[in-house]
């Protein structure tokens, strides 16, 4: 039924796979982005109070979707502060929330990978005297394959849930519907094969993403390599 | 200082991004599920956006959840099935005036073997007293919806209290109508639920109706547009024109047509003007 659905080039089908893939990539990115340099940050300083952040950031990996979704609603419900945008039940909210729910893992992971580096590395960059911004670029170009595992499995986080992104989508019909929706939905239906249809293409899709990582990490080795 | 640069630009062009699609003429409508699950809005909204060119976008949750959402500003238009507390809504000053839609009722369904024995019953009343006597499993929505708040009234005129059974035959799921039927099904129980979701509901396997019939199992559906007083955002003109569309002749000739399996959904019974 699966390969039924994608060899029928149902539009719908196309419609939701794509904004699952917009709205999972972007929060992907956004998270990369805060999540990268927070995590080097933390893995090469020392200050009062480290272990405290340490075991705060590993415990936001454990963020409970739903519990995320609820709190951009609140702030971005039309009576909520942030109201006045307009943000709710658009992709963009979607993104804010899974950016949300996403870059805690990236940042403690990339602060482990980061920090094992470190050690390795830590009395040569001392000896060049690099600045704090130096040392943290450095490792983070070094760590740059690992980053991407790091990178991969926030994307499997945010691709693979729906509290969420339920909450504040709404999962309307050629707007903020995405697999996950789409999937909860049919289940409701009570059309249990579609759901499981759609369950595996969503399967695939993860697969795809994280075929094209591997082979980009991969030919950029050989490149080194030559 | 480069990294904020970035993140800002992205969100923004983001932001720009999806607020071309939300533009002026779309309206949100915060519905209850029957109406969304069963396939109503795929028939009924085409039509009006031909005829209107308002984008209308549903965000289908309980009936309970709907109000609250609607309460917060977050929709145009609110269209559910809980008359006590819709009018209640209005009065609080959140909606401008509820009209009667249309109707259904509800059923009882329940596995072949029947444990209880309620089959062909036509006394709800007395079905859930059977239920309760013989401790067949029954599954509740649990969940605040406008289905639950009945199924709650009809407990009570049966002069049950089924939450003291709560865990044990009474089992309250906290979930959607779906969800709840899924559930029930798995584990053999009796589910009420509105009779549009059951005739499109495609995981029935060994259930049918077991009850039905009763006139308290009458189930009216209202819609509300939102009131631009409380809530300065919606788009109070849109909302009425969907809200006066769909008690129009048009709008509930419309409804009358939607069939699935060949059977009727929704009764439409807007006040004639």
């Amino acid at each position: 039924m699966a390969v039924q659905l994608v060899i029928s080039g149902d539009a719908d089908l196309f419609e939701i796979v794509g904004l699952s893939l917009r709205v999972s990539l972007s929060a992907t990115l956004l998270a990369c982005l805060i999540g990268f340099p927070v995590g080097a940050l933390v893995a090469i300083s020392r200050f009062p109070g480290r272990g405290a952040v340490l075991v705060l950031m590993n415990a936001l990996m454990g963020l409970p979707p739903v519990v995320v979704g609820l709190l951009v609603y609140l702030h971005l419900s039309r009576s909520g502060p942030l109201g006045f945008l307009g943000l709710l039940y658009t992709p963009t909210a979607m993104i804010i929330a899974q950016t949300i729910l996403i870059a805690p893992i990236v940042a403690a992971l990339s602060r482990q990978v980061i920090e094992d580096l470190h050690a390795e590395y830590a009395e040569q960059f001392r000896s060049l005297c690099l600045s704090r911004m130096q040392t943290v670029t450095a490792l983070l170009w070094d760590a740059r394959y690992s980053l991407l595992t790091v990178g991969l499995a926030g994307f499997g986080r945010a691709v693979a849930e729906v509290g969420a992104v339920i909450i504040v989508g709404g999962n309307i019909d050629h707007l903020t519907r995405v697999m996950t929706t789409a999937i909860a939905l049919e289940t409701s239906k009570g059309d249990l094969a579609l759901a499981l249809a759609l369950g595996l293409i969503l399967l695939v899709i993860a697969l795809g993403v994280n075929a094209a990582v591997q082979g980009l990490r991969m030919s950029a080795r050989r490149q080194a390599y030559v | 200082m480069k990294l904020s640069h970035t993140i800002g630009a992205t969100l923004s062009a983001l932001t720009l991004a999806t607020g071309a699609i939300a533009a002026d003429q779309s309206i949100i409508v915060q519905s209850t599920t029957s109406t969304a699950n069963s396939g109503l809005y795929d028939y009924l909204l085409p039509l009006f956006q031909d005829k209107s060119g308002i984008q209308v976008n549903v965000v289908a949750v309980g009936t309970g959840q709907a109000i609250k959402n609607a309460q917060n500003c977050d929709g145009d238009v609110l269209l559910v099935h809980a008359k006590a507390a819709e009018e209640k809504f209005v009065e609080a000053g959140f909606g401008t005036t509820r009209t009667d839609l249309m109707y259904n009722d509800f059923v009882i369904v329940g596995p072949d073997a029947d444990p209880a024995g309620v089959e062909g019953m036509n006394d709800v009343q007395g079905a859930l007293a059977k239920i309760s006597e013989t401790g067949a499993l029954f599954a509740s929505r649990g969940d605040d919806s406008g289905t639950h708040k009945k199924e709650v009234a009809l407990w009570a005129d049966a002069g049950v209290d089924p939450t003291a059974a709560s865990g044990e035959w009474y089992r309250e799921t906290g979930s959607g109508m779906g969800a709840t039927l899924n559930a029930g099904i798995g584990m053999g129980a009796y589910v009420m639920t509105d009779r549009a979701t059951w005739i499109s509901f495609d995981n029935k396997q060994d259930y049918t109706i077991k009850v039905e019939g009763d006139d308290d199992l009458f189930n009216q559906y209202g819609v509300i547009p939102v009131n631009q007083e409380q809530c300065p955002s919606v788009n109070a003109e849109a909302a009425k024109t969907f809200a006066d569309w769909l008690i129009s002749d048009e709008g509930q000739n419309a409804i009358a047509a939607y069939k699935v399996s060949e059977q009727q959904l929704f009764f439409p019974n807007a006040p004639k003007n």
